[in-house]
């Protein structure tokens, strides 16, 4: 059933690549309905799949002379990954109900898009994981470039190179896998039973790892993603931090670790002290990710910067949470991933929707003068919910991750607990200040930005955009209240594959 | 040698050669009052009549080749065949193109220049002696020469066939060069034999000469596959032909010219195969040993060929603005990826699987693109990357196909080029994954990685930067058809890598 995902996907990708141009509203129907059937899917397979560990979908022979199959499988990982996607997708049509610039086009790139995304979370074979992962840069490229802003050329062309560059690392690592294990079959399962040789995984663990890690704004290869959320429009930006990103995250679980799980012994001596092995290396990249993400969103004047560098920050909890390698950081890393891509989402959807398609500014400066609070308080309140859910307060799917985080990293090591602890300090000023200056400052524009005639009214809150704020806000605090919905699912999952591949 | 043998061997040959006399006589003879867009159609299509009868006669000529005094001449089967056979389609894509073009009034003899190049390729392509070698490849550089300068009311073409010309005929002397100290060295002109004297004679102290021999035939074949440094012919050339003739130069010209070198190394590695214990020898106690034979000398001139094609065409295709220069550096990269394949030979048939599953959807891809440029030139006279500003408002399926061909040539998956990048890499560190090939295809993989930059600055024009002019641009229906039925290709394949890579196999007898 999960498999449909993918095929629905594509399925409505092409569609809409054939629809006749000019029917924007036919597009923007089309799209919500493939959207949510695949929210449906995603839905129906996480219900059918609680309590079960991983289960095979298909299994072909796709290219027999190297032993590449067909491989679609599903675990709680995936499961839960699967259904983030499928909310990131309702959430991001409903979001771009406003693009009437090329429509169908749109929706064709984004549901390529969606569909290689499906399509990674789903496979369970080396070479096809890679096949979709590829298949999702192309259309990342084109929404940025085609319906984004702020040097929407550039930041497209930076994130196409960095994803390029990062996937080209991967495909490295795994042709020297596969020649290495000598293994007629290129499945994960199989590989991760294989036992590749230590030695070798010692150097090509942080090849793989580090090109997936490039996809998770992992410091200091993070400089795509702050420019290339901010170029990106409103959907584009909701799905790269939502969900792309997860894309090298789950990378780094299920390729990076599951297949080289010596890649992070210790080395045998230490750098400077205390990086003994890849492990701390990654757990120090993550740590100044998280701070250094923090401290740069504290320091913005473009409102999307601050969610952009805040997705940097956040994403380094996810590769801190993975290189913990115990059962709480790994399954807090997991739902860090979904509670990332749902509040992201929600944040990327307040300031670039909402926010900036009525004021026309991102300026932070410009925004405090505007006096949001009193002229959009749809706005302003949810911004303060996502915003609170961003800090990580109790009561939203945010807290419960960061906290998973926080206990492995310091069952793992007690000093990365202290700097990630830095960061989430840093976190609530940053969304603070930001929360503060767009909506609630008092400051009273000059007298020759003051309109003579009055503020000219906004125009009224649109239906998708209740729709999509009540669809995240909502997740956020069902998986917030009630965290064990998604943790009964992961954790077998994660057992399983700290376990090394068995069921 | 039998001749009635000889002629059943040759039967692709002969068929193409006849419809090249068929289209010329009918051209000439019978069509001298039609009109142009006719006459252009009729030849193209007997054209196409003759390589399909070629290919059928191809189907029917499976055996065991031709020899001489029990020699080997033209090879049959296996690469050879798969070679043929791509050889005959591609040619068959190009003479479609070439219904759609104005560039020349001489419908009849291009057709017959096409077939007789082509016929050319079908002998270099099963050749295993040195003078049927040669022959081949001057029957196939003179056809191209002659079609690069086809559009006679442009100085460009001109001055494209000069340039090529000048290039091809120093190159062919040298290859020749080389090929005559390969025949003093051993006494025989056929292949095999060479290797096997080669060996005995490097034993007694012959090697420097056959070094020196290596390197010139490097430098000859080098330039048929536009290996760096031995490429400079090839953007002016590809930016001056005719597109049907740069395409078929781009496609069919290269497809030959891999399968020549193919035929080189499992020469070569076969031979090896069988004394591979004796490579080295300590003729006395206390010398160091000696390495006999050729092999490792000229795998380690193709890595050389094969990293500098890559860095250089790659790096020199950022900079620049005329997209036939690009597909021309683009095409240096590429031969840059299939000589590593040939660097890293091995006995085994994948290895010769992947460089021709290479070769042969890399030449359908660039007929594709050429046939998109030649349709955007066309309409607007230029082939300046800022030609392509909106085309997806101005022709959107010429768009679609585009996109897909150059993300193809990227090697984006699910599309073709990506499997056939994959299955030489994998075929290289299918053979020794030791740092030196591990260094190289990382090289490559990097390399692949620049190349989305520019294939990505076409495709930003075509369908980001906004259009100049919104005007449509029509394109001939039978261009249009070729060039969907290209790009299905590519997707089709890209998904089912086993459909082409089960029909490069069934060629070879089943063991």
């Amino acid at each position: 059933m999960l498999a449909w995902t993918i095929y629905l996907s594509f399925a409505g990708a092409l569609l809409q690549a054939v629809l006749p141009k000019g029917k924007a509203g036919l597009a923007r129907w089309l799209a919500l309905a493939f959207a949510v059937a695949g929210l449906a899917l995603a839905v129906a397979g996480f219900a059918a799949g609680m309590g079960q560990n991983r289960v095979i979908i298909i299994d072909a022979p796709w290219v027999p002379v190297m032993g590449i199959h067909y491989l679609l499988a599903a675990d709680g990982i995936s499961r839960v990954l699967v259904l983030l996607t499928g909310l990131a997708a309702v959430a991001g049509v409903l979001f771009s109900w406003n693009i009437e610039l090329r429509t169908n086009e749109f929706f064709a790139f984004y549901f390529a898009l969606i569909g290689g995304v499906y399509g990674v979370f789903l496979s369970f074979d080396l070479f096809l994981l890679f096949v979709f992962y590829e298949i999702a840069i192309v259309p990342k490229y084109f929404l940025i470039a085609i319906w984004g802003s702020t040097r929407r050329e550039y930041g497209a062309m930076k994130l196409a190179l960095y994803s390029f560059v990062g996937s080209a690392m991967v495909l490295i690592g795994l042709l020297a896998a596969y020649a290495t294990s000598g293994s007629h079959s290129t499945s994960l399962i199989d590989l991760a039973h294989a036992g590749l040789p230590v030695s070798f995984q010692m150097w090509c663990f942080p090849l793989v790892f580090t090109g997936f890690a490039i996809l998770a704004g992992m410091w200091p290869f993070h400089t795509w993603a702050p420019t290339g959320h901010v170029a990106a429009p409103t959907a584009a930006s909701m799905l790269l931090a939502g969900v792309v990103m997860k894309l090298g995250a789950y990378g780094c679980l299920r390729v990076g670790i599951w297949l080289f799980p010596h890649g992070l012994d210790p080395w045998g001596f230490t750098l400077l002290g205390f990086i003994g092995s890849w492990r701390d290396l990654f757990a120090l990249l993550a740590v100044i990710g998280i701070v250094y993400g923090a401290l740069v969103a504290l320091a913005q004047t473009d409102f999307k910067f601050v969610i952009g560098y805040s997705s940097v920050s956040h994403m380094g909890f996810v590769l801190l949470g993975l290189v913990t390698l115990n059962q709480i950081g790994v399954t807090g890393a997991v739902m860090q991933m979904f509670s990332h891509g749902i509040i992201a989402g929600l944040l990327f959807a307040i300031v670039g929707r909402v926010v900036y398609e009525r004021t026309h500014t991102r300026q932070l400066a410009e925004l405090e003068t505007m006096h949001l609070a009193k002229r959009l308080p749809f706005a302003a309140w949810a911004f303060v919910i996502a915003g609170m859910a961003s800090m990580g307060l109790p009561g939203f799917s945010g807290f419960v991750a960061e906290l998973q985080v926080l206990v492995g990293a310091w069952v793992a090591r007690p000093w990365w607990t202290v700097g990630a602890g830095i960061g989430i300090v840093i976190g609530v000023a940053y969304t603070w200040r930001a929360l503060q200056k767009a909506f609630f400052s008092d400051r009273l524009p000059t007298p020759d930005e003051h309109p003579k005639t009055g503020w000219p009214p906004f125009a009224a809150i649109t239906w998708p955009e209740y729709a999509g704020v009540a669809l995240l806000t909502g997740v956020s605090l069902l998986v917030g209240l009630y965290p064990r919905i998604l943790l009964d699912t992961i954790e077998p999952a994660v057992k399983a594959l700290l376990a090394g591949g068995g069921q | 040698m039998n001749y009635a043998n000889l002629f059943l061997v040759t039967l692709p040959e002969t068929a193409l050669e006849v419809a090249a006399l068929l289209a010329l006589v009918m051209d000439l003879g019978f069509l001298r009052k039609a009109a142009l867009k006719m006459r252009v159609a009729v030849a193209a299509l007997l054209g196409v009549a003759g390589c399909g009868a070629a290919l059928w006669t191809l189907q029917c000529t499976a055996g065991a080749g031709i020899s001489f005094n029990g020699d080997l001449l033209l090879a049959q089967g296996g690469f050879t065949a798969v070679a043929q056979a791509g050889i005959l389609v591609l040619t068959i894509l190009t003479l479609l193109l070439f219904i759609g073009s104005t560039f020349t009034r001489h419908a009849g003899e291009y057709v017959a220049v096409v077939l007789m190049a082509a016929a050319g390729g079908l002998i270099v392509a099963s050749a295993q002696d040195l003078l049927v070698i040669f022959i081949g490849l001057e029957l196939l550089s003179l056809g191209l020469y002659i079609l690069t300068a086809f559009a006679k009311s442009s100085g460009k073409s001109a001055e494209a066939a000069m340039k090529y010309y000048l290039f091809g005929g120093m190159s062919a002397a040298f290859l020749l060069f080389g090929f005559s100290y390969l025949y003093g060295i051993s006494g025989s002109t056929n292949l095999h034999k060479i290797l096997l004297e080669s060996f005995y004679s490097s034993a007694s102290g012959g090697v420097p000469l056959l070094y020196v021999a290596l390197v010139l035939i490097a430098a000859g074949l080098g330039f048929k596959v536009a290996a760096v440094p031995f490429h400079l012919w090839a953007p002016d050339t590809y930016e001056g032909a005719p597109a049907p003739a740069a395409a078929f130069i781009a496609s069919v010209s290269k497809v030959a010219s891999f399968a020549l070198l193919i035929s080189i190394s499992t020469a070569a590695i076969h031979l090896f195969d069988g004394v591979r214990e004796m490579r080295f020898v300590a003729f006395t106690l206390g010398t160091p040993p000696k390495y006999l034979g050729l092999w490792i000398p000229w795998s380690l001139i193709l890595t050389v060929l094969s990293a500098a094609s890559m860095v250089v065409g790659n790096l020199a295709a950022l900079a620049q603005i005329s997209v036939r220069r690009l597909l021309a550096y683009s095409a240096i990269a590429h031969a840059g990826y299939i000589l590593l394949g040939l660097a890293f030979f091995s006995h085994s048939n994948s290895c010769a699987n992947a460089i021709i599953y290479y070769i042969l959807t890399y030449g359908l891809t660039t007929i594709g693109a050429f046939g998109v440029v030649s349709v955007v030139e066309h309409a607007i006279g230029s082939d300046r990357l800022d030609s392509f500003l909106g085309l997806h408002k101005r022709n959107p399926l010429l768009a679609a196909v585009l996109l897909i061909l150059f993300l193809s040539l990227a090697g984006i998956p699910p599309l073709v080029g990506f499997w056939a990048k994959f299955n030489i890499f994998a075929a290289v560190l299918g053979v020794s994954a030791g740092p030196v090939p591990f260094a190289l295809v990382a090289l490559a993989v990097a390399m692949s990685a620049v190349s989305l930059y520019y294939y990505l600055q076409v495709l930003k024009r075509a369908y980001v930067m906004p259009a100049v002019d919104e005007s449509p641009i029509k394109a001939h229906p039978v261009t249009m058809v070729v060039l969907l039925a290209i790009a299905a290709a590519v997707v089709v394949l890209g998904c089912f890598p086993a459909l082409l890579q089960g029909w490069i196999a069934s060629f070879y007898p089943s063991m």
